[in-house]
């Protein structure tokens, strides 16, 4: 700053020619005191966004580790036996998670089962095959869907869909798969209406609206020209979608997908509601059961032993795991596909 | 002598457009357009921006009816047949009718998928016949020296032009009788271009041409028919030599000497 001064008064004692060219210095100064400053806002502003991202890492550091502290207790008193002991005796402080651990895959893996090809087909049929007026109305129906509480799902689910599915479908379930040889264990014993397959078609319900819009969002992306060239090539719609359109968004429809699945394997309002909370593993689907996170949701309140509350919370920290392992699963498939189409 | 009488002797006539009105919503793109694709030969449209070129070729195979709104009127016979009539299976017709877009369209899989999947589509052949059908439309496209090592790579890892001319492989596999460009090069290099250019000329031996362009050169160099539009109007059409060298048109004229567009 002192040199660019120093210039300028030279240059203006010199000659008026050169004090017209000594005067950019002193425009310099100026435009390097705003460069400071932008500098001083940018550092500002990096920072700023590192640190929300390394808030990310330290949250979830925070939750694994009171998790896993909270669960020393149980881990040591039960070891690997917890994953494979069906009791659950808070009188005798006998705990185990098979129960649990089987009512969340199985009504994880029902609601996935019903929901993304019903998802798909929703989304592909709002992308390419809906009748312009009627798309806004449907997508946001679906959208709507999405934002029902769980709560609502739970009353919705104990007094209208159980009741129905008791009466309507299990009895013709039971009668038709009788005689067919697993079936007839899935589907055995009296209809009780509320459990595992209860709550598998709740959670279908309520991660639908997840796997369909974000699979219409993707579709959109799709480039119209090359789905002009598929169909240049004499394709009809369900070619293109299937060779062109779902290999080309598989990495969002997964998503969507992932994010269903995240919501099933930890949703537990209308699960409890619905589910029946027994700590058993029965053959059938049609028998009451309970998952991971009803299991914590109904008895956090009773639990009064440490051993108790551990073992919850060891039961909290194994939903975790099966959450990150599910979806590293889903990277590495995803991985597998990409690398064997070669992009 | 009119320009007409003069490109109309000889070759046959494998498209013909006749009084086709094209319409997006209300607003009118083509306007009574008549012209003739003769029988494997290159006919090439050109026109400013707008004039509704693209809209032509999109009638061609029907590939509008994928949106709304989008209509057609008038008449486009095909070999005798009225494509535009709403009993026409237009997956066939776009199977007879094939079409090369702007920028490159690889199918997100392999080289050899993209063209066995077309193949695949119309015929049942055994693994050998489509390993021979596929090297075939990648020696058509001049591709096959160029990807012979890599057909199990994914279509995308090529480069733009090569991308083309797989396109081109593609289009050409499934056997059709007519080959639509859409303004192929616009997004190639001056080398690719000038590939894809030969390609196009050896390709008039067996399949009628039209081709979209913006680059007179390239029209000239490419075609043997010239369809001049402006403003959604057929303006002049007749053999390139004519067009380009003694146009009958004002416009025309001023369009090819580079006064507007």
């Amino acid at each position: 700053m002192a040199s660019g001064l120093d210039d300028h008064r030279k240059g203006a004692v010199v000659s008026d020619m050169v004090s017209d060219a000594a005067r950019p210095p002193v425009a310099e100064i100026e435009r390097s005191r705003i460069l400071a400053r932008f500098a001083v806002f940018d550092f500002c502003f990096r920072n700023l966004t590192r640190a929300a991202a390394i808030a990310v890492l330290v949250i979830l550091g925070g939750v694994i580790l009171s998790l896993v502290y909270g669960s020393l207790p149980a881990i040591r008193a039960y070891g690997f036996g917890f994953l494979t002991s069906q009791a659950w005796n808070p009188v005798t402080d006998n705990f185990g998670a098979a129960a649990p651990v089987y009512g969340t895959v199985m009504t994880s893996a029902i609601a996935m089962l019903v929901a993304v090809p019903v998802g798909i087909g929703i989304a592909i049929f709002l992308t390419e095959l809906c009748p312009y007026p009627l798309r806004r109305p449907i997508g946001a129906a679906i959208e709507l869907l999405a934002g029902i509480p769980s709560i609502i799902y739970g009353i919705w689910g104990l007094f209208v869909l159980a009741p129905f599915l008791q009466q309507h479908v299990e009895p013709i379930l039971i009668a038709a798969c009788g005689d067919i040889p697993v079936l007839s264990t899935l589907f055995a014993g009296p209809p009780y209406g509320i459990g595992v397959l209860t709550a598998g078609s709740i959670l279908a319900i309520m991660v639908l609206p997840f796997i369909a819009s974000i699979s219409r969002d993707v579709f959109e992306t799709v480039p119209p020209m090359l789905k002009e060239a598929a169909f240049g090539i004499g394709c009809t719609t369900w070619e293109v979608m299937r060779n062109v359109v779902i290999p080309h968004t598989r990495v969002g429809v997964l998503g969507g997908v992932m994010l269903g699945l995240g919501r099933a394997l930890g949703e537990t309002m209308a699960v409890t509601f619905v589910i029946g909370n027994a700590h058993k593993i029965a053959g059938s689907l049609l028998a009451p059961g309970t998952t991971i996170s009803a299991t914590i949701a109904n008895e956090f309140t009773e639990a009064v032993g440490d051993l108790y509350t551990s073992a919850l919370i060891e039961l909290g920290l194994i939903l975790f795991l099966i959450t990150f392992i599910v979806l590293a699963c889903a990277r590495f498939m995803l991985m597998r596909v990409e690398r064997r189409s070669g992009g | 002598m009119t320009a007409m009488s003069v490109v109309g002797a000889g070759a046959p006539v494998k498209v013909c457009v006749r009084g086709l009105d094209f319409f997006y919503g209300d607003s009118q793109a083509l306007k009574a357009i008549s012209l003739p694709l003769h029988t494997n030969k290159a006919t090439a449209i050109i026109g400013p921006s707008g004039c509704g070129k693209s809209t032509l070729l999109r009638v061609l195979n029907r590939m509008y009816d994928l949106y709304p709104k989008q209509r057609a009127a008038g008449e486009v016979m095909l070999d005798g047949e009225n494509i535009l009539s709403p009993d026409v299976d237009v997956n066939l017709l776009r199977s007879r009718v094939g079409m090369v877009f702007q920028k490159p369209t690889p199918f997100p899989m392999s080289v050899y998928d993209n063209i066995a999947f077309g193949i695949k589509l119309y015929e049942k052949v055994s693994k050998s016949e489509l390993d021979g059908r596929v090297e075939q439309a990648l020696r058509g496209a001049a591709l096959w020296d160029e990807v012979r090592d890599k057909l199990h790579a994914s279509g995308l890892s090529l480069s733009g032009g090569q991308q083309q001319r797989l396109c081109i492989a593609r289009t050409v596999a499934i056997h059709p009788e007519v080959i639509l460009f859409d303004e192929p090069c616009s997004s190639l290099d001056p080398i690719s271009t000038s590939k894809i250019e030969e390609l196009i000329d050896e390709l008039c031996e067996r399949y009628t041409i039209a081709i979209v362009t913006h680059n007179m050169q390239q029209a000239a160099r490419v075609s043997d028919f010239t369809a001049f539009m402006y403003l959604g109007e057929l303006v002049e059409f007749g053999g390139t030599d004519h067009v380009f060298t003694s146009p009958t048109q004002k416009k025309t004229q001023d369009y090819i000497t580079g006064r507007f567009g």
